[in-house]
């Protein structure tokens, strides 16, 4: 910690990763709350959006609003291939194989309900085990829970060390015979922690078990490569990276999306309808009933557009810093405590107070502008695993810089002076 | 005085502190539950009714430094009172935390140290620490034994 602190860089950032410069990307920043210039340090909920995805927005609403895979006319068309366009900018931005591997949800929720319920409902049966882990997002935990209510099959649960690490161990001697289906967060929404995916996914297909990975708190922070982590499904929300809200990314391997019965009937997925049999559209269509997110999935390529435009060594090197700074920093006010002390962890630092509650922490904090996340986080079993009802979260995005930690730091002096 | 400090004034922190009747009624004839899922609050609300008054009320539970405060204060000021009286201040009390038109001066008045509360009103996403209690209360008055919620 001493170390991270002495080698205290610009505050500028890196040297080639100009984060004054990607502030003004986001005009939202430019925000005063309570009369205080805003610090967002509520990224794990929801990221900020760069000026170039509310054009994208904007433009879709003004000039190119249809319906697509529909019209024959000149918009449909457009925002047809706009859409489309958006779908392969997600498929080299996770390195899928092939474009129809990309379907369109409405976010990490959805795509693991429709695995849970099309592939869960068609491949699993009584008796089957389903693993998980300890520091799951409710909704990494819930879609199993009534897949399990549906066909009797069971939940298994990796535990997490005292710092917070996902135990491979313990995830090893879990996989048997009975084990059809792993599903793992990439990083974890509460603690930050990076759990080994690529191991988990290697010892998982060792038995021929298929993973899914919940990405939701992985891709805003560094570059995921799905081939490479070899997974069969991997989930991801386009509002926590830089994207609007209502529309995310299911990725599944082609050969287990096409086994797979569809989650919804409407328009779009079929290909043939009479009143005595459909046929189902091909891939990726067949999961994509009615009208989706249109202006959704383009804002989303908008910002992966944004995204591909840095370097991401240097986006890390600058969130490390970052949370080498505010880990530093925290550590050293004493009545507070840090939960999840991962050595691989990314974007968060949650923390406790034995007798403040979180969200009297922050009530005050916003008072100072600074917008954090108090509360279980939709991960109750991770707050029951640390024995507290509640932590307060910051969570950094790469616009984030030491100046934010600094006002944060400040904000919980004021929050143990009101309750000293 | 800033609307924080109009939030946290010294009794409602000394109420977070020092929680009063924060125990148990082991014989209470009327107890219920309130929890708001969303932020973790949680109370139990134990009274002892007889002949239509408050002969004993406490609370037990976790959560934020204005819900304990607020059902600490609850109870201070609901001891003694008769079930009709304490129906009347639930009232009042509500009205004043969602800062609905409406209250009577005269029944703001009785409110006494209560109205330190006021506060909440200006801080929307809190409302729901500082009622909890009260709801729980009125649902263990009415021998409800439903969990209360004000999610």
């Amino acid at each position: 910690m001493k170390a991270a602190r002495e080698k205290r860089l610009p505050q500028s950032g890196t040297e080639s990763f100009n984060v004054d410069k990607v502030r003004r990307d986001f005009p939202i920043l430019k925000e005063r709350v309570h009369g205080k210039p805003l610090v967002y340090l509520d990224n794990g909920a929801t990221s900020q959006k760069p000026q170039v995805v509310i054009d994208a927005l904007n433009r879709y609403y003004k000039s190119e609003n249809s319906n697509i895979h529909r019209g024959v006319h000149y918009l449909s068309e457009r925002a047809t291939a706009n859409y489309e366009a958006a779908r392969e900018k997600i498929r080299q931005f996770i390195n899928a194989e092939r474009g129809n591997e990309i379907i369109f949800v409405r976010g990490t929720t959805e795509a693991i309900n429709l695995v849970a319920q099309s592939y869960g409902r068609s491949f699993l049966k009584t008796d089957d085990e389903i693993v998980i882990s300890a520091m799951e997002h409710h909704s990494n935990i819930v879609p199993w829970q009534i897949l399990c209510g549906q066909i009797g099959a069971r939940l298994r649960v990796v535990p997490i060390n005292h710092d917070g690490e996902f135990v491979l161990d313990e995830y090893r001697r879990l996989l048997n015979e009975s084990t059809k289906l792993v599903s793992l967060t990439h990083v974890s929404n509460a603690l930050g922690s990076i759990v080994p995916v690529k191991e988990a996914v290697r010892l998982a297909h060792e038995r021929a078990i298929p993973v899914l990975l919940d990405g939701a708190q992985a891709v805003p922070h560094f570059k995921v490569d799905v081939q490479d982590i070899g997974c069969d499904f991997y989930a991801f929300s386009g509002h926590k990276l830089f994207g609007p809200t209502g529309v995310g990314v299911l990725y599944g391997k082609a050969e287990l999306l096409d086994a797979m019965p569809p989650y919804q009937g409407g328009g779009d997925m079929i290909s043939l309808v009479t009143f005595e049999k459909t046929h189902y559209n091909v891939l990726p269509y067949k999961f994509e009933a009615g009208t989706p997110n249109i202006a959704g999935g383009i804002g989303l390529g908008a910002a992966i557009d944004y995204l591909n435009g840095f370097n991401w060594d240097e986006v890390c090197a600058h969130e490390s810093d970052l949370l080498a700074y505010a880990t530093n920093a925290l550590s050293e006010i004493e009545s507070i405590r840090i939960i999840g002390s991962a050595k691989d962890k990314a974007g968060v630092l949650s923390f406790v107070s034995d007798h403040i509650h979180a969200h009297d922490v922050g009530t005050i904090l916003d008072q100072e502008g600074v917008a954090i996340r108090a509360g279980h986080h939709c991960a109750m079993p991770v707050m029951q695993r640390f024995g507290v009802p509640a932590t307060a979260r910051a969570s950094f995005a790469f616009y984030n810089n030491r100046d934010d930690v600094d006002v944060l730091v400040r904000g919980i002096h004021r929050v143990l002076k009101v309750f000293s | 005085m800033s609307e924080l400090d109009e939030l946290y004034q010294e009794v409602i922190l000394d109420h977070n502190k020092s929680p009063r009747n924060f125990r148990e009624i082991v014989d209470a004839n009327r107890r219920s539950e309130g929890y708001n899922p969303l932020c973790g609050d949680h109370v139990t609300v134990f009274v002892n009714l007889a002949d239509g008054v408050i002969r004993d009320i406490s609370f037990k539970g976790s959560g934020c430094a204005i819900s304990k405060a607020s059902a600490s204060m609850m109870t201070t000021e609901l001891k003694g009172k008769s079930e009709t009286e304490a129906e009347r201040v639930f009232d009042t009390v509500h009205k004043m935390l969602t800062g609905e038109m409406g209250v009577e001066e005269s029944d703001l008045e009785r409110l006494g140290k209560l109205k330190i509360l006021s506060g909440v009103c200006k801080f929307p996403a809190r409302v729901k620490c500082a009622s909890l209690a009260w709801h729980t209360m009125n649902a263990a008055l009415k021998g409800s034994d439903k969990v209360s919620s004000t999610e």
